[in-house]
């Protein structure tokens, strides 16, 4: 099964990419902020990888580049959930080794095609 | 896939209050002076969090109004913006208006933008006009005319030209993820260039080498094949180009690239190309005759989900955040009595006298397990009270700036943990204390100054556990109470006589009394003369006390004191007949044994005692339960004198028993709610002892009274 790793510290958010991903089945694990984030992908090795950007403790571009530093998520496509705002955070994350982002309000469909846009 | 948004909502409210307190905490503490960078920033996050949710879950007010917010926050992060007290007033007054608008929503009903909008324009006034919205319609106009220029023509299609840079792999993008989103526009040929791919031995794995040549032969709009490229945009040389069909095929069997003159270079445009379509595309051309699926069904999906938006909200119980760790140790618990259970258990299989020691110790063990689950199931209840004083260095500046006053505000034991029915009730009666200090006590600067003391005055509130109660002081360092004055206007309200003879303390209490209030000028701020009995009889409900100490020119301190919760109680056992009641301690005044010769009757039925200057009206408790006392004749009863809000009773008993904490059972749930009586708790002996209420007893008193009254005449 598909794993995905969610990663936002609103809890609501996190609760909703969750819950969406679960049912449109896939296995998804949650973290509140990069530091716990980083840890799980430590010890799981996961097909997609979610994050929002601004977060305490560690930001969503920090994780990506610690993501991209590993050897096991080189090609993980990992999307940040950013704000239409929020342009240049767009390009700060690609740098960072981002595959793409999905612009915040997004419905759960939305979510959930792109997410398939980047499996397989 | 339709998911019903609305489970999520009460999360989202939750976790909006909490970050706007987030937002207040930090804006308070942000000098605008000298500030640490990341305070902003967590102001910034807290509001951004607010804003993805509230659009999340359609809440577009709310979202509206913290995208300005935002846009003005960012600007601060960057240092693009000066903080300043006028900002910082500004932000605060944004907090309200959100805390407002959530509140409305999570009640169900609607918000009315036009109240917030005065305040929404001061924040675009700030931004610096309508800058990035109008940025923003020039941005989609452009797009629509880029549209609605291209020719209308039979059978148009789209050349594609695709230069990823080496390393594009390495972001997870993978060109063939592309050709299969591009394919679900239309048919899709893919003509690979594998040119620069160098032999096996020097290849880079994680290096992309190739680039490609597409035809979508499909008239769709550009956007749609830009989105597709999105991601990879500053990765990558593109070429879209809006052909007829023919052309297209055209250029993908040629191998001319003048397609992509303005931005290759000399290397790839002097490269030959190969065809390689059948190998690097057959991945691709499974899929291509997918055109109508999945795009367009989820659109619809999305219809009907957004239309499904009179989903019944969840609705708001009552609900408490537990940390970890309480639960964690709960868990534990549980388990240690389980294993108990089973241990007993075992030994009940095949008991023999021999085993009654071990029978002893593990009947001990679970009185211990029980009383420690007890506790622990407690803590749950219990809360910080930083919950209450967190609202308080907002209300301080706001005060302290309306009444021209400088006030430091001193926060200490705020991990203090409390009940949390006895937090939500302590809360008013405590704003009232502080706005007290702030208004009577703390004097003026220039007052401060002529005395010596510092132009800024400083009110502390301190909690701490004590017994098992809870006591929480308000300290304030300002004029303290007039003592000659509080006694003059007790004199003339009545209150004591002329003669009464004192102690300073003593007189600080009557400011506790009702219709007592010694404000030169009566204020907004503390009100009209409502306040601190209000204050005292709310705290008393709560089977708390309160008292002050002061010293004129130093300073006031009141000091509060409260049962940790409200589920266990500190009971006088009494007894009459052979029935048992509870009389909660904190009410009871004295015990004492009385003589028949000093009851007075008054009107039939109905007697008195002088107890020194007061009368104390008597209340034969076998007569209001109707059962059989031991004594009916005062010389041998015992009179427990309680008194609530100034009124004294006597309730006239058998014996006295042990006092002792009881745990409160509802009668309401149980059986039906009965004036006098707050509830029940059952003894050790299982037996259930009633637990009277002693301003219901007034009441039933009270009434008494007016039927005998009626009787009489």
């Amino acid at each position: 099964m598909t794993k995905i790793l969610a990663v936002d510290d609103s809890s609501s958010m996190r609760q909703m990419v969750s819950f969406t991903l679960k049912s449109a089945g896939f296995d998804v694990d949650d973290a509140p902020d990069g530091q716990q984030a980083l840890k799980l992908a430590q010890s799981n090795q996961y097909d997609v990888v979610i994050s929002d950007v601004n977060m305490p403790v560690m930001d969503g571009i920090t994780l990506v580049k610690n993501l991209r530093q590993m050897g096991n998520y080189k090609f993980t496509p990992i999307l940040m959930l950013t704000t239409e705002s929020a342009g240049d955070k767009k390009m700060e994350g690609k740098q960072a080794g981002a595959t793409g982002w999905i612009v915040k309000p997004f419905n759960p469909d939305q979510l959930v095609a792109t997410v398939n846009k980047v499996l397989g | 896939m339709s998911i019903d948004l609305s489970q999520f909502h009460q999360v989202f409210f939750e976790e909006s209050f909490d970050g706007l307190e987030v937002m207040e905490q930090n804006l308070l503490g942000l000098d605008p002076k000298q500030y640490d960078p990341e305070v902003v920033n967590t102001i910034f996050r807290a509001a951004h969090s607010i804003k993805g949710g509230s659009a999340t879950f359609h809440f577009s007010s709310v979202a509206e109004f913290t995208h300005i917010l935002e846009t003005l926050l960012d600007q601060m992060r960057n240092g693009q913006r000066e903080v300043s007290a006028h900002l910082v007033d500004l932000l605060l007054q944004s907090v309200d208006c959100l805390r407002q608008m959530l509140t409305r929503l999570q009640d169900n009903q609607p918000v009315d933008r036009r109240e917030y909008a005065e305040l929404e324009a001061k924040l675009e006034n700030e931004i610096g006009g309508e800058q990035t919205a109008s940025a923003k319609v020039a941005e989609a106009n452009v797009d629509e005319n880029i549209d609605e220029n291209i020719e209308e023509q039979q059978d148009m299609a789209w050349f594609i030209e695709f230069i990823p840079e080496r390393q594009i792999l390495q972001t997870g993008n993978e060109p063939l993820r592309m050709f299969r989103e591009l394919a679900l526009l239309g048919e899709v040929l893919v003509v690979a260039n594998t040119d620069e791919l160098p032999n096996v031995a020097e290849m880079d794995e994680t290096l992309c080498y190739s680039s490609w040549r597409i035809a979508v032969l499909a008239d769709v709009e550009e956007s749609a094949i830009r989105e597709v490229f999105e991601w990879v945009s500053d990765e990558c040389e593109l070429v879209v180009k809006r052909e007829s069909e023919a052309k297209v095929r055209a250029r993908l069997a040629s191998h001319d690239s003048t397609a992509s003159q303005p931005t290759l270079d000399g290397q790839a445009a002097t490269s030959s190309e190969e065809e390689v379509a059948d190998e690097s595309a057959e991945p691709i051309e499974d899929s291509t005759p997918t055109q109508d699926l999945t795009l367009p069904n989820q659109k619809d999906v999305q219809g009907t989900a957004t239309s499904n938006k009179a989903a019944p909200v969840a609705t708001s119980g009552s609900s408490i955040r537990v940390s970890i760790d309480k639960v964690d140790s709960l868990i534990n618990l549980v388990g240690e009595l389980v294993i108990t259970q089973s241990m007993l258990g075992q030994m009940g299989e095949d008991f023999n006298i021999k085993k009654l020691e071990r029978l002893r110790e593990g009947l001990i063990q679970l009185e211990q397990n029980t009383r420690e689950l007890q506790e622990s199931v407690m803590q749950i209840r219990m809360l910080p009270i930083s919950f209450i004083f967190n609202r308080f260095p907002r209300m301080i500046r706001d005060l302290s700036s309306r009444l021209s006053k400088k006030v430091e505000l001193e926060i200490i034991g705020e991990t203090t943990e409390l009940d949390k029915t006895v937090m939500e009730q302590i809360g008013d009666p405590l704003v009232h204390l502080v706005r007290n200090s702030l208004d009577h006590g703390i004097e003026a600067p220039e007052v401060r100054r002529a005395n010596g003391k510092p132009e800024q005055g400083k009110v502390s509130l301190n909690a701490f556990h004590q017994g098992g109660n809870i006591v929480i002081e308000i300290i304030d360092d300002g004029a303290g109470i007039n003592t000659e004055k509080v006694q003059a206007k007790a004199i003339e309200r009545g209150l004591i006589s002329e003669t009464a003879e004192l102690a300073d303390e003593d007189i600080h209490q009557l400011i506790f009394e009702p219709g007592f209030s010694t404000a030169e000028q009566i204020s907004d701020v503390s009100g009209r003369g409502v306040g601190m009995d209000v204050v005292k009889k709310n705290i008393q409900s709560l089977g708390g006390t309160v008292e002050v100490r002061s010293e004129q020119g130093e300073g006031s301190t009141f000091t509060i004191r409260l049962p940790l919760t409200l589920a266990i109680l500190d009971g006088q056992l009494i007894r009459v007949g052979s029935q048992i009641y509870v009389v909660p301690l904190t009410s009871i005044v004295e015990s004492i044994q009385i003589k028949s010769n000093e009851v007075v009757s008054l009107a039939g039925n109905f007697d008195v005692y002088k107890l020194r200057e007061d009368h104390v009206p008597i209340l034969r408790l076998y007569e209001t339960f109707s059962v059989k006392a031991d004594f009916t004749d005062y010389s041998e009863t015992v009179l427990v004198v309680v008194e609530v809000g100034g009124k004294k009773i006597g309730f006239m008993v058998d014996e006295l028993l042990a006092q002792q904490q009881v745990v409160i059972k509802s009668l309401e749930t149980n059986f039906i709610a009965v004036e006098g009586i707050s509830g029940a708790t059952i003894l050790g002996d299982g037996k259930v002892a009633l637990i009277l209420d002693i301003t219901g007893m007034l009441k039933r008193l009270n009434y008494q009274k007016s039927s005998k009254k009626g009787l009489a005449a």
